[in-house]
């Protein structure tokens, strides 16, 4: 059994909310550099050579990328032979969102109750996910997710029948309908199977893949390329402005589903596409 | 007050009259200097039930502009952290009774309902778009911000701003033009 302590977890946790927020991954600047090499629309290129600056800017100066600081969802990989000393993992998890949150000047944007709404004033608690896996470490995987998009997300139960054809059809109308609201260019993650609350975390999961890589399963593969070729096609563009870059890209995660099921979640994620992660 | 530089991007400085906003067309770009107030959607949860008992707001809106922000923290030194635009949409509930009472424009991102573009042809008012996820960028241009009403909701208080040439783009004008339509119309494929 290997021990891991609960300050080191408060630590690593920290330090990933604070990051995320100040520095777009790379995969999503080359996304930026990509576009900007095909959008035919001025307005389109406009927007997207700000939003480079605008990166640049926040990682220098360490002012969030987004006013918007997000949800902090945390999902955990914890190695079955992994001992958790010195509190609660939930616990060393949120003390590490807190900290980040406040002494990194992030906005503070959770509610304590969905109905009275009162600030928590830290950001605090975290949305976790845990799952035990084989192995003595423990990976932590953070993104900041933003609430605009965020609202744009949907779920269906599609049946059987309506197969592949019917999952490309459901993306797509999510991008449509998300349209400007959800700060386009945008990722659409999937969760495709498993349940109704299954594919639901499968579809913020898949978000975590390195933009612009294929799927390792080329039957998914060909479906995220080809919805992605269709989402830009739509002529959203860059913040609603119109043009040719909507989305950056369609990442899927499956699971096995039951005969009479075909679950199918999209998590909408604007360009503010931010993540980090760290294994112990 | 609007006038247009010399590189075709309209200048805006509030208090706005109809007659300044019939200038401004979907598409423009227009640099805003002076006031703006920032509320989103906890701020008019407030203001609602003022407007419908008729009792004066936290500030004149006649005239004004809002933004819809809800800024990050600013370092020691700082006027403000990063603050870029929320969705528009949101407020949708509220903006027709604001534009009623002569609020002249709002700053988003994301597109308004049909009874907020039917109330900026009936009260000649404006929405304009700022880039959303750009708030880094966008504090540059923010020179003063005090809280106006609502401490308590932090982030989501009423603030007011002083900003100087502060970027944004016509989205819904008062004519009946609508930029997301049609930018989307003229790239779809």
């Amino acid at each position: 059994m290997r021990e891991i302590h609960a300050s080191a977890i408060t630590d690593a946790v920290k330090k990933l909310c604070i990051e995320a927020n100040y520095a777009l991954e790379p995969d999503m600047l080359r996304a930026f550099d990509r576009a900007l090499g095909t959008e035919r629309s001025p307005a389109g290129k406009h927007v997207l050579q700000i939003l480079k600056d605008n990166a640049e800017l926040a990682r220098t100066k360490k002012i969030p990328y987004c006013q918007d600081t997000g949800t902090a969802i945390c999902f955990v990989e914890l190695g079955q032979d992994v001992h958790v000393t010195g509190g609660g993992l939930a616990d060393a998890i949120n003390e590490g969102v807190r900290r980040g949150y406040t002494e990194g000047y992030l906005r503070a944007s959770i509610v304590r109750s969905p109905f009275d709404r009162v600030n928590t004033g830290d950001n605090t608690p975290a949305v976790l996910h845990v799952e035990v896996v084989a192995g003595a470490t423990m990976k932590i995987q953070i993104m900041a997710k933003g609430g605009g998009c965020e609202n744009r997300s949907k779920f269906k139960m599609l049946t059987p029948a309506d197969g592949v054809d019917g999952v490309k059809e459901w993306i797509l109308e999510c991008i449509k309908t998300a349209g400007p609201d959800a700060c386009p260019p945008l990722i659409a993650g999937v969760g495709v199977g498993g349940s109704f609350e299954k594919a639901a975390i499968l579809s913020k999961k898949a978000l975590f893949r390195e933009l612009g890589t294929a799927n390792p399963d080329p039957v998914v593969d060909a479906i995220e390329k080809d919805v992605l070729e269709r989402a830009n096609r739509l002529g959203i563009g860059p913040q609603g402005y119109g043009g040719d870059t909507t989305a950056f890209g369609v990442h899927i995660l499956t699971y096995p589903c039951h005969i009479t099921s075909l679950p199918v979640a999209v998590t909408i994620e604007c360009h503010a596409h931010r993540h980090k992660e760290v294994t112990l | 007050m609007i006038s247009t530089a010399l590189d075709g991007v309209k200048e805006v400085t509030p208090p706005l009259s109809a007659a300044d906003v019939e200038l401004l067309k979907a598409g423009d770009r227009v640099r805003i200097t002076g006031v703006l107030y920032t509320a989103r959607d906890a701020a008019h949860g407030r203001l609602l039930p003022l407007m419908d008992a008729g009792k004066p707001l936290p500030f004149d809106v006649k005239g004004q502009i809002i933004y819809y922000t809800g800024p990050s923290p600013a370092r020691p030194g700082h006027v403000v952290g990063s603050i870029g635009p929320t969705t528009g949409g949101r407020m949708d509930k509220y903006t027709p009774k604001l534009l009623a009472l002569g609020l002249k424009g709002t700053i988003g991102k994301g597109a308004r309902s049909q009874p907020v573009k039917d109330a900026l042809r009936q009260h000649k008012g404006v929405y304009f778009g700022a880039i959303g996820g750009a708030g880094a960028v966008l504090s540059a241009f923010v020179k003063k911000l005090e809280v106006v009403a609502y401490e308590d909701l932090g982030t989501e208080a009423i603030r007011r701003l002083e900003v100087e040439s502060f970027p944004v783009i016509v989205v819904n004008d008062c004519h009946g033009g609508d930029l997301y339509e049609e930018g989307m119309t003229q790239y779809a494929r």
